[in-house]
């Protein structure tokens, strides 16, 4: 139980700061390309590689806190997802494929990026 | 102001044929229309909403992969799962809060951006797709990664088309 509100806690502060980012992203540019939720998804991987390779140094409930439900709800797949078949009903159909393949190559380069700072830290 | 849509002169879809998808902000977590580039302070209700569903969705989530954890190695089916799932539920919410209750103010922030967009997650899925590859599983990662786009996308289509089909039945 005390796990489960660890979670709901991290989902708290992940799922409101993604809008907001996301919003302060989509002001500051005119393309259609999804930049604020490519920032998130990336970022919150980010975050959740360094965990990830700190996750032998750091308490199961950090986490449990940042990682499954904080990044978790920083990033997302369902708005990844729309916003995709949305460039590509728009006949936008180059950056449709753009975002799939840049959010998965910058998502797991983050991850890889993370994991690889905090385990130089931490061995 | 300057609205972030695929076609400017048709901000609100006035034009849209019946069967194409919603016109607007292609992302639905951020309505430029109603968020408004000039406005710079958020609305506490909606920010509320989002803090609230997003709980929901990461307590959902994490129950989930509880209940149906992945071996050491193993294809990350759960994960996929809600993934897929969530992207099916976002095709269907984004047609009824554009084409039913566009009045209903919190609806998208609670049920889209927040219970939606917490219960899935794109972080989990990179770090999955990296905990294959770094132990030596490649094959079952590459399989997950393009499982998960794959299902993600055709999840999405469907369940846009066949909303949509459904309401225009229900109206004619």
């Amino acid at each position: 139980m005390t796990r489960l509100l660890l979670v709901i806690a991290g989902g708290l502060i992940g799922a409101p700061l993604r809008y907001v980012a996301d919003s302060a992203v989509q002001a500051r540019h005119d393309s259609l390309f999804p930049w604020g939720t490519f920032s998130v998804n990336v970022v919150g991987s980010l975050v959740l590689g360094f965990l990830v390779g700190a996750s032998a140094a750091l308490p199961h409930d950090v986490q449990l806190v940042v990682g499954t439900g904080f990044c978790g709800a920083l990033t997302t797949y369902s708005t990844f997802s729309y916003e995709t078949i949305r460039l590509y009903e728009d006949r936008a159909r180059f950056l449709a494929v753009a975002n799939v393949a840049a959010s998965i190559v910058a998502g797991l380069g983050s991850v890889f990026l993370g994991a690889a700072v905090s385990q130089a830290i931490w061995s | 102001m300057q609205y972030h849509v695929s076609d400017p002169s048709d901000p609100v879809g006035a034009a849209t044929p019946v069967n194409s998808l919603p016109r607007g902000p292609v992302d639905s977590d951020v309505d430029l229309r109603v968020d408004g580039r000039a406005q710079r302070a958020h609305d506490p209700a909606v920010l509320g909403a989002i803090a609230v569903g997003g709980a929901i969705g990461a307590a959902a989530r994490y129950l989930v992969g509880l209940g149906w954890p992945t071996p050491p190695g193993g294809f990350p089916m759960s994960t996929l799962v809600i993934n897929v799932v969530g992207c099916g539920l976002i095709g269907i919410l984004m047609v009824v809060v554009t084409d039913v209750l566009p009045r209903q103010r919190l609806l998208r922030p609670l049920l889209g951006t927040g219970v939606l967009g917490g219960f899935t997650t794109f972080s989990t899925y990179a770090v999955d797709i990296q905990r294959l590859v770094t132990g030596g599983n490649a094959g079952i990662a590459l399989l997950y990664l393009a499982g998960t786009i794959v299902g993600a996308l055709l999840a999405v289509r469907a369940t846009v088309s066949a909303t949509r089909a459904l309401i225009t039945w229900r109206t004619r």
